[in-house]
């Protein structure tokens, strides 16, 4: 089994095409599921997989299949997660507009080991161009009987549809998708009830990831057991990595999980290295949302072991010294970026997204936009420092969904790992607008009466 | 209502065709993307436009107002012919997407938020679209621009002044 498993065929020459994804041994899975296995065989299969979701949180995807209500009578929805608004995550495009079938043929396979008739991908508006090439792909798929009625005469009904949002990072979320899909706005809903019980329009409800989705083609392909004997551990098979920043080859890779964080930067297979010939500061490893690394955590961990691209190794040592494997959005910067800066960058994304219905979220976010803001103008205090401290300490866990959460904790851990910088940014308000404080190690600008 | 506010027929044929995507009675599913629709259509998304979707989807009207104020793709105010949204956000802002924006903004003489005189640019940053390993980035209509340079912008700008692509998001 190679360890390409989605982006296996990435380079053949009209793999966009059914035609020749369909020469590529394409819909050979669905083939095999409808012939061979009951969907609780499938489910079974994703199980024995060890797949574990790839929007972000990282959830065993077998059960989350197993918990799927199934009262009598009433419809079972699918529906992928196409909303890809995390920055520094473009994975599920790149896969998409490459290799759209990839994702149908997914689709089906879910679609059949959940009951699902009716299946969905919501696909953020920005993505325009996108949506057109798997609706595309999609009536291709109905025109070679792959979608429709009776597929392949198994007694299996599917139908699939590809539908826009309109630009709202936090359709991403599921319940908020949800709403989003029954033509509301995109306010999170309370759980429980849970999708799995009730989702779209009341009724039983699986959101899985792009990726998530597509990784099961290989996973009947080859079988479970032979998937989870790729990876490491508890983090089995491939993951699709968005590589951006300050590295030569910014792109997407899919590496087998438990691959060395040090080579993915520096190999040429990968990252190929900081650009310029500069040193590494800080390293983001799973999308906006994570905790930023600073440079001596990167391909190490506070124990001293190599850091591995898993969900377990990036986690190692909790918030204080760890971060998150996330959605894989990787984000590298090199010693001439500035901390409070990004943060002040991100803060500001996470003010503009939320969608205001709480109102630690909702004030929040808009007050450590502002107190960033401040610092990196040069404008703050040391006690803003700590005030931003308790800012995100107090949206954390009081929100109805996880963006509070999202936006609380990179300026935790920016705070946490760079707290030189800002402090030096009230210290050198001047200089704080001219140059970056470097890496927080060397100690450069050392603190001068202000 | 004049003929210019409605749609046309293979509009409305795809209409249907996106309502019928959907179980019967949940007609309201299709309300996003037609909403993209009207908005290729008229220009913006004014309170005529989105009464027309109303009573085109058999939905009350502030069902359409509801949605058409919380996405940030829909526009309620009058736009340029093409829209340049520059992302902000953290990789492209690390790769110059703030220098891209003031050159930008001196090029054609706006700040961003506005609109040119001509009523053609309207310049707006935006957030993370999903291009952050090839900042930085603009979308205009549904054309991603990456690795932009200001080479790049000023080609970009002289085939958009010559060919205004009006249809965003509309029909294909
Ligand atoms: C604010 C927010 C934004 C999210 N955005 C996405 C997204 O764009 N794509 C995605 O797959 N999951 C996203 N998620 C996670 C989803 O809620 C959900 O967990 C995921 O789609 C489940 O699929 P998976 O189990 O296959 O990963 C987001 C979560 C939150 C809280
Ligand atoms: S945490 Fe923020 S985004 Fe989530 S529901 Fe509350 S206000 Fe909305
Ligand atoms: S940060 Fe600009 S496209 Fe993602």
């Amino acid at each position: 089994m190679s360890k390409k498993l989605l982006l296996e065929h990435i380079d053949v020459e009209g793999i966009r095409s059914y035609e020749v994804y369909r020469k590529q041994g394409g819909y050979q899975a669905v083939e095999k599921a409808l012939k061979t296995l009951s969907p609780d065989d499938l489910v079974e299969e994703v199980k024995k997989s060890g797949l574990r979701g790839r929007g972000g949180a990282g959830f065993p995807t077998g059960m989350k299949w197993s918990f799927l209500a199934k009262p009598d009578g009433v419809p079972r929805h699918l529906l992928c997660n196409a909303d890809e608004s995390e920055p520094g995550t473009f994975k599920d495009r790149y896969l998409m507009e490459k290799i759209p079938h990839l994702l149908i043929e997914g689709m089906i396979l879910s679609s059949y080991a959940l009951g699902a008739n009716q299946s969905y991908i919501y696909i953020r508006g920005e993505y325009m161009f996108v949506m057109r090439i798997v609706e595309q792909a999609i009536a291709e798929a109905y025109a070679n009987g792959w979608l429709g009625k009776n597929i392949m005469g198994s007694g299996f009904d599917l139908d699939l549809a590809i539908t826009p949002g309109a630009g709202a990072y936090i359709c991403g979320e599921e319940t908020a998708l949800i709403e989003s899909l029954e033509g509301k706005r995109g306010n999170p809903r309370m759980k429980p009830p849970f999708p799995a019980v009730k989702g779209l329009w009341q009724r039983p409800t699986v959101v899985n990831n792009v990726e998530t989705i597509a990784a099961v083609v290989p996973i009947v392909n080859h079988g479970g057991d032979a998937y989870a004997a790729i990876g490491i551990g508890r983090s089995t098979g491939t993951k699709l990595i968005s590589a951006s920043g300050n590295i030569n080859k910014p792109g997407v890779y899919e590496i087998e999980l438990g691959l060395p964080v040090e080579e993915f930067i520096y190999s040429e297979e990968y990252c190929g290295g900081i650009k310029n010939g500069k040193r590494l500061k800080a390293l983001i490893p799973g999308g906006s949302s994570v905790p930023v690394l600073p440079h001596y955590l990167v391909c190490k961990t506070a124990a001293g072991e190599d850091r591995l691209m898993s969900y377990e190794s990036l986690a190692d040592g909790g918030f204080a010294t760890g971060s998150m494997l996330g959605s894989g959005g990787f984000i590298v910067y090199d010693e001439d970026q500035c901390m409070v800066r990004n943060t002040w960058n991100f803060s500001r994304f996470y003010h503009h997204e939320s969608c205001g219905q709480c109102s630690p979220c909702r004030e929040g976010t808009g007050w450590m936009e502002k107190v960033l803001h401040r610092l990196e103008e040069g404008h703050g205090t040391m006690e803003d420092i700590d005030l931003l401290w308790d800012i995100q300490r107090k949206i954390e866990g009081n929100t109805i969904c996880p963006l509070g959460d999202a936006a609380a904790w990179p300026v935790a851990a920016a705070i946490r790992h760079f707290r030189e910088e800002f402090e030096w940014h009230v210290r050198q308000p001047k200089l704080c607008l001219e140059r970056n404080y470097g890496l927080v190690t060397e100690k450069k600008f050392e603190a001068q009466p202000a | 209502m004049n003929e210019s506010r409605q749609f046309t027929p293979e509009l409305l044929e795809e209409v249907n065709r996106i309502v019928s995507l959907f179980p019967e009675g949940k007609q309201k599913s299709a309300l996003i993307r037609v909403l993209h629709l009207a908005q290729a259509h008229f220009g913006h998304l004014d309170t005529e436009a989105m009464d027309y979707v109303a009573r085109l989807l058999h939905l009350n009207p502030i069902e359409v107002y509801e949605v058409a104020t919380f996405y940030s793709m829909y526009d309620t105010k009058p736009v340029g012919k093409v829209k340049l949204e520059v992302c902000r956000t953290g990789p492209c802002m690390i790769e110059g997407a703030e220098k891209l924006v003031s050159y930008i903004e001196q090029k054609l003489g706006i700040k961003d938020g506005e609109t040119t005189a001509d009523g053609l640019f309207t310049l707006k940053s935006v957030e993370c679209l999903g291009a952050c390993g090839y900042a930085p980035m603009l979308q205009a209509g549904e054309s991603f621009h990456e690795h932009l340079t200001e080479e790049k912008v000023d080609a970009l700008i002289e085939e958009y002044r010559a060919n205004p692509v009006a249809n965003y998001m509309g029909l294909k």
